[in-house]
C-alpha cells in the first residue's frame, strides 16, 4: 500500500512538473510574455517595472526558475481586469462551482443508481427500455442547449424558477453558500439538474451493466440458495458490488463536472470559476487563464490520486496486483 | 441490400452457401437487423446531403446580405415576409434571416468541422497507436503515457484552453478538435493491434522479410479497423457537440460562418423574452444529428464487436 502510494505520488509530481514546463513553454517561449503577462494598457514605466519584476530580461532558464518559484509561492500573476492576485480571484469563485458540482453529483448518484439497477433487473420490460432510451437522450442532448431549454421552460414559460444568478447566500465559515436559503436553492436547482443530466445517464448505464453482470454471479446464486429475500440480495449484495465502477467513474467525473461547469455557469450566469474563465478569455485577461489552467491541472491530479486510492481500498484485487508488480 | 433485408425479416434464416456470403453482405445484414439503426442511418445520410447541397435547397442564402430584409426581423415561425412572397417556416432572426436556411448552412459547418477533425485525428491517432503496438517497449510506454495523461483531462477543458491560446477561427477549432481526439484512436488501435500482432499472419509477413512499413500499414492496420470505425462514428458526434459547445461559449467559429452552436448562442437573449425559435430549432437540428449518429454508432458496435458474437 505504501509503495503504491509513493509511486502514485511520484507520478503526480511528475505530471505537475510536466504541465508547468508546457505552460511555461506556451506562455514564455511561443507567445510573447510581454503581451501575455503585462496589460496592453500599461504605460512605459509600468511595462519596465513589470519586466524587471517578472525577470523577462533574464535568460530563459532563469525565467523558468522564477516562474516555478513564484508558482510554488502561489503567485500566478495578477488579473488585468480585476487588478488582484489571479489565483486568489479564482479561489474566491471556487466555492460556488464546488457547490454546484456536488449537488449535481448527488443528483446523478441518487437518481442514476436506482434507475440503472431497475433497468438492469428488468432489461426487457417497458420500464427498463424507457430508462435506457432516456439515458441515450441524456447523452446526446447538448449540455448548453438543454440548459437553455430548462430556462425557457421553467423561467420563461412557467415562471417558477429564476433564470440565472446565485440568489441569496449565507456565510458558513466565511464562505458564501446558496443551498441554505430557499432563494439560493431555487437558483441552484436548474444549473445542478443541467450539470447532472449527462452524469446521470452515465451512472444509469454503469449501474445497469453492473447489475446485469452481478445477477449472474455465483454469490447471487448462493444468496438466493440461502433463501435471502430478493430485496435484500439486490439492495445489499448487488448494490455493494456495482458501487466499485460507479465510484471510480464518478470520482473521475467530478473533475469533468468542474470542467463542464464552464458551460452550465455560462448558461445560468452562475458566478463560479468556469464563468470567470470564459469572461477572462473574452477580455484577454491571460494571467487568469494561465492560473486557471495550473489550478485545474493540480485539482485533476489530486482527484485522480484520490480515486486511485479509493479504488485500492474498495477492491482488494487492485491492491494485490500492485504489490506483486 | 434487398437480399439482406429479406434475410433479416425471416425469423431463422437458413445458413447460406459459404461462397455467397461475403463479409460485407453479412455485415449489411446484421446492421439492417435493427430498424432503429436503419432509420438513424437514413437520417444521418439525409442530413449529410442537406449540408452538401445547402445552396440548392435553402429558400435563401442566409449570408448574402442582399437577400435579407431587416423589416422581416424576429418573425415567429410560419410568418410570411414583408413582400408577401415567402414563408418563414421556422421564423427569422434579428436580421430577418430565414432560420431554416441558416440551420441548413449551420449544419454544413457543424458536420464539416466534425467530419474533418475526426478524419485527421483518426489517421493521426491510428498511425501513432499502431506504431506503439508494433514496436512495443520504450516507444510504446512513452506514447501511451502521453495518451493516458491527455485522456485524464476532459476534452472540453483541453479544447477551451487550446482555443484561448490559438484564438477564434474554423481552422483553429479543427486543430483543437484533432488534438483532443487523437488519443482515443491511439488507445483503441493499440489495444487491437497488440492482439493482432501476435497472430500468425504477421509472423508470416515478417518471415517474408517485408519492411516494417509494409507490415504495419498493409497487414496490421487493416485488421485493426473494426473497433476504430465504431470509435470514429461516436467521436464524430462528440466532435459536433464539442464544436457547438465551444461556439456557444464564444471561442469557436467566427460570427461570419456560424455553426449550429453559434446560432443557438445568438438566440440566447431573445429566448429570455419568449422568442424561442432562434435558439430552439437549431438545437433540435443539433440534437437530431447527434442522436442519429450515436444510434448508428451503437449498432455498429453491436455488429462489429466480436465479444457479442454468438
Amino acid at each position: 500500500m505504501l509503495v503504491y502510494l509513493l509511486r502514485r505520488l511520484g507520478q503526480s509530481v511528475f505530471v505537475v512538473a510536466a504541465m508547468a514546463v508546457l505552460v511555461f513553454v506556451g506562455v514564455y517561449a511561443i507567445g510573447n510574455p510581454i503581451d501575455i503577462l503585462i496589460s496592453p494598457e500599461a504605460d512605459q514605466i509600468e511595462r519596465e517595472a513589470a519586466i524587471a519584476r517578472l525577470g523577462l530580461d533574464k535568460p530563459l532558464w532563469q525565467q523558468f526558475l522564477i516562474f516555478v518559484e513564484s508558482a510554488l509561492q502561489g503567485d500566478l500573476g495578477r488579473s488585468f481586469v480585476y487588478a488582484t492576485d489571479a489565483l486568489g480571484l479564482i479561489l474566491s469563485k471556487l466555492p460556488a462551482t464546488l457547490e454546484l458540482a456536488f449537488l449535481a453529483l448527488l443528483i446523478a448518484v441518487f437518481l442514476g443508481v436506482p434507475l440503472g439497477m431497475l433497468a438492469g433487473l428488468k432489461p426487457d420490460s417497458v420500464v427498463g427500455k424507457s430508462i435506457m432510451a432516456g439515458s441515450i437522450l441524456g447523452f446526446s442532448l447538448p449540455n448548453f442547449w438543454q440548459g437553455m431549454m430548462l430556462i425557457l421552460l421553467f423561467a420563461v414559460i412557467f415562471k417558477v424558477l429564476p433564470s440565472g444568478g446565485r440568489g441569496e447566500t449565507v456565510e458558513v465559515f466565511g464562505v458564501a453558500v446558496s443551498f441554505l436559503t430557499l432563494d439560493g436553492l431555487a437558483h441552484l436547482l436548474l444549473p445542478a439538474v443541467n450539470l447532472a443530466l449527462f452524469k446521470t445517464s452515465l451512472v444509469i448505464r454503469l449501474a445497469r451493466a453492473g447489475t446485469r453482470e452481478a445477477m449472474l454471479q455465483d454469490y447471487v446464486k448462493f444468496a438466493r440458495a440461502k433463501g435471502l429475500r430478493p430485496r435484500r440480495i439486490v439492495l445489499v449484495h448487488v448494490a455493494k458490488n456495482i458501487m466499485i465502477p460507479v465510484v471510480t467513474i464518478l470520482g473521475l467525473e467530478l473533475g469533468s463536472m468542474i470542467a463542464f461547469a464552464v458551460v452550465t455557469e455560462s448558461v445560468f450566469a452562475w458566478p463560479g470559476m468556469g464563468k470567470l474563465l470564459i469572461d477572462s478569455i473574452q477580455h484577454l485577461d491571460r494571467p487568469v487563464v494561465v492560473a486557471y489552467l495550473m489550478l485545474t491541472v493540480f485539482l485533476f491530479i489530486v482527484i485522480n490520486l484520490a480515486v486511485d486510492l479509493l479504488y485500492c481500498v474498495l477492491d482488494p484485487r487492485v491492491r494485490l496486483s500492485e504489490v506483486r508488480a | 441490400m434487398t437480399d439482406a433485408l429479406k434475410a433479416a425479416a425471416t425469423p431463422t434464416p437458413l445458413p447460406r452457401p459459404a461462397w455467397r456470403t461475403t463479409p460485407l453482405a453479412r455485415f449489411a445484414a446484421e446492421f439492417t437487423a435493427s430498424p432503429v439503426a436503419v432509420a438513424a442511418l437514413c437520417v444521418t445520410l439525409t442530413l449529410a446531403l442537406l449540408a452538401v447541397f445547402a445552396e440548392l435547397i435553402t429558400p435563401q442564402n442566409p449570408y448574402d446580405l442582399a437577400q435579407l430584409d431587416i423589416m422581416d426581423g424576429m418573425l415567429p415561425p410560419g410568418s410570411t415576409d414583408f413582400a408577401g412572397t415567402m414563408t418563414y417556416h421556422l421564423g427569422t432572426d434579428q436580421q430577418g434571416r430565414d432560420m431554416l436556411s441558416a440551420i441548413i448552412f449551420g449544419l454544413r459547418m457543424s458536420l464539416g468541422v466534425g467530419a474533418m477533425s475526426t478524419l485527421i485525428a483518426l489517421s493521426l491517432g491510428m498511425s501513432v497507436g499502431v506504431l506503439a503496438a508494433y514496436f512495443g517497449g520504450k516507444v510504446d510506454a512513452a506514447i501511451m503515457r502521453v495518451v493516458d495523461l491527455q485522456l485524464s483531462f476532459p476534452a472540453i477543458l483541453v479544447a477551451l484552453i487550446l482555443l484561448a491560446v490559438l484564438g477564434k477561427g474554423v481552422d483553429k477549432v479543427v486543430i483543437a478538435l484533432i488534438i483532443v481526439q487523437w488519443a482515443y484512436y491511439a488507445r483503441t488501435v493499440r489495444g487491437t493491434a497488440l492482439v493482432e500482432r501476435r497472430k500468425e499472419y504477421i509472423e508470416a509477413a515478417a518471415c517474408l522479410a517485408l519492411s516494417h512499413r509494409r507490415i504495419v500499414f498493409r497487414h496490421l492496420l487493416p485488421n485493426c479497423l473494426p473497433p476504430l470505425i465504431v470509435v470514429a462514428t461516436v467521436q464524430v458526434a462528440h466532435a459536433i457537440a464539442l464544436e457547438a459547445t465551444l461556439s456557444f461559449l464564444g471561442v469557436g467559429v467566427p460570427i461570419t460562418e456560424p455553426s449550429l452552436g453559434l446560432l443557438i448562442a445568438n438566440g440566447y437573449d431573445y429566448m429570455l423574452s419568449g422568442k424561442y425559435w432562434v435558439s430552439f430549432f437549431p438545437g433540435v437540428a443539433l440534437l437530431v444529428t447527434i442522436v442519429a449518429i450515436n444510434l448508428v454508432g451503437d449498432q455498429l458496435r453491436d455488429v462489429l464487436n466480436p465479444r457479442l458474437r454468438r
